[in-house]
């Protein structure tokens, strides 16, 4: 396929508003104008639209194919919130209204979903208080990082350390750094949780926090999660709750009432909105009586009689996190969901996570090797390790898969299981899907014995066939030059 | 001279006073192909067991840790250039830097070969 630059033709144009020597000269100062042309594509309004409509058409998503993406709970979004979305009422809501005099009052349908979004996340996690300010997972985990060094220096406190397991998400140590803290990695023990003793001797009055993920990214939940906690509160440190995970235990388990103090979701994973190159997203931190004052402002508030406005007064607080309130349409899809699942549909939610995802594990064990195989959680690691001498590695089994018509897994992640490969099928999955993907896994384990070639020169389907990714990392080209 | 190793995967060859640093085989092995690498800045002090380095393959981003305690004296700038140098030659053109030691006697706590590779086996 050539790109849209391929099929300029000089001179063309899709618009003509006037004559090339009749455009007025010296309109804008000279300062401001090009030394040379912007190269842009000189093409007509069907060009750009076969051109699209074209690249469109090989887009693989979660709307046309499974998607199984490990870590990242791409299940289906329902169409209904794309329209809640479209409402006018929100789609012509100017973001700054609120904050203007007078704009309050006008605004009133946009505040009350973020009064309202809070108050549903906080009870779906056991917390006091939500900010939906943040943009993003990792932007929500600087923000609980920020609250926690805002908390502890609030307390005339100088903590130094915050304590991640070497299966947590690769952003949380990040987001520590970020915030000014050094990290700690603890082991993963033989069952797949953080080594306990481990831990115990990394603890101490100089750690501001513990970053955890429950269940971990085995798909693993920690049996020692409550102890976990309560050692962490005992010197003083703060429980951090990366909710990346939160599919598996919506409606059953409150982190809030295991003894977390922060909370952050990412709203494009577990309440079904768009992400993966489609965001935006969002990830919104939800805290404990004691953080609340620090969370960012403004606020939105309830007044007496009803009323939502903004309240900046919170003279502990970190700051503003984000522009307007957040991702507003992302916070309303959201929003628009959990209403209209209610209680019952987010337990069934995590209840049908969970299923196919030990249903899919309990039919694969034996023909690929689980090294932390007991029932899982919402998502399950499988290795390649024992196919390798076959030849065949966890990326030849993702390209074979593209074939196949099935989105690669997550792989190389976590980093603690040689040749990963993680599966989370997501709720939103038919028990025939599943099937299908059962069967094309195991067509896999046998063709790496019998015919490794067939998995390893794939994919042969694709207008892109085998990338060399290390040539793509070496030697990195994402502009086109005209020959 | 002998190759120590340490349980993270990096190797240490030591000469006098001078400590020669790197990752070993089998460290480039599990992480495939090497597209970057970010060195130490020389004369940065370093401590045992705390990160030096950090090397990008394909597959992740890793960090690298130092062996000994010391100053970084000398950085191998070629495997900047040329990542795929700790591939090719883990333990010769792919070094990463020189460590002047501060602390002989955490050599005591590092493996031998014959160790290593025993350590190896059984991961």
């Amino acid at each position: 396929m050539q790109l849209i630059f391929e099929r300029s033709v000089k001179g063309r144009r899709a618009v003509k508003f006037c004559d090339d020597e009749k455009f007025p000269e010296n309109i804008f100062p000279q300062k401001y104008s090009r030394a040379k042309d912007a190269d842009l594509p000189e093409v007509s309004e069907l060009d750009v639209i076969r051109h699209y409509t074209n690249l469109s058409r090989r887009n693989f998503s979660v709307d046309t194919n499974f998607y199984p993406l490990g870590s990242c709970t791409m299940k289906y979004n329902p169409k209904f919130t794309e329209k809640i979305a479209s409402l006018e009422g929100f789609t012509q809501l100017h973001p700054l209204m609120p904050q203007i005099f007078g704009g309050g009052i006008l605004s009133q349908g946009g505040l009350e979903v973020i009064y309202k979004s809070e108050q549903l996340l906080s009870e779906i996690t056991g917390m006091k208080a939500f900010t939906m300010q943040p943009l993003a997972g990792a932007h929500g985990e600087l923000t609980g990082a920020m609250v926690i060094a805002q908390y502890h220096k609030n307390n005339g406190d100088r903590r130094k350390y915050v304590i991640v397991p070497d299966s947590s998400h690769g952003t949380n140590p990040a987001s520590a750094v970020i915030a000014g803290y050094e990290v700690i990695v603890i082991k993963t023990d033989k069952d797949g949780g953080m080594d306990i003793d481990e831990f115990k001797s990394q603890l101490n009055t100089d750690v501001a926090a513990v970053m955890l993920t429950c269940p971990n990214t085995l798909g693993l939940f920690n049996s020692n999660i409550k102890i976990i906690c309560d050692m962490a509160h005992e010197v003083g440190a703060l429980m951090y709750y990366d909710g990346a995970n939160l599919n598996a235990i919506l409606g059953k388990v409150r982190p809030g009432d295991i003894g977390f103090d922060i909370v952050h979701l990412n709203l494009h994973k577990t309440f079904a909105t768009p992400h993966g190159g489609g965001g935006p997203g969002a990830g919104p931190v939800g805290v404990t009586e004691k953080l609340k004052k620090f969370l960012p402002i403004p606020r939105v508030i309830q007044r007496k009689d009803g009323t939502y406005a903004l309240r900046y007064k919170y003279p502990e607080s970190i700051g503003y996190m984000a522009p307007f309130l957040g991702n507003f349409g992302v916070i309303l899809k959201s929003y628009a969901y959990i209403m209209m699942l209610g209680k019952q549909g987010l337990i069934e939610v995590s209840e049908n996570a969970v299923l196919s995802t030990n249903y899919i594990r309990a039919k694969l064990k034996k023909y690929f090797y689980i090294p932390y195989d007991k029932i899982c959680m919402h998502e399950f690691v499988i290795s390649a390790k024992t196919l390798v001498e076959r030849g065949v590695r966890a990326i030849d089994i993702a390209k074979f898969l593209i074939d196949k018509g099935i989105h690669p897994p997550t792989i190389y992640f976590p980093l603690i299981v040689p040749e990963a490969i993680m599966i989370e099928p997501t709720e939103t999955e038919s028990k025939e899907t599943l099937d299908n993907f059962i069967d094309i896994m195991k067509e896999i384990s046998r063709l790496a014995q019998e015919d490794p070639d067939k998995i390893i020169n794939t994919p042969k389907t694709t207008p892109v066939n085998r990338l060399d990714e290390t040539k793509a990392a070496r030697d990195l080209c994402i502009r086109w030059h005209a020959a | 001279m002998k190759l120590l190793f340490t349980k993270e995967h990096e190797w240490v060859k030591v000469d006098g006073k001078t400590a020669t640093m790197g990752i070993s085989d089998h460290a480039q092995h599990s992480l495939g192909d090497i597209t970057f690498v970010e060195l130490p800045a020389i004369g940065a002090v370093c401590k045992q067991s705390a990160q030096i380095a950090t090397v990008e393959s394909v597959k992740a981003a890793s960090d690298v840790y130092a062996p000994v305690s010391g100053k970084v004296t000398e950085i191998n700038d070629e495997v900047e250039a040329t990542p795929e140098t700790l591939n090719i030659s883990p333990y010769e053109k792919g070094w990463i830097c020189k460590i002047e030691l501060s602390n002989k006697e955490e050599l005591s706590s590092l493996m031998d070969q014959a160790q290593y590779d025993e350590y190896v086996k059984g991961l």
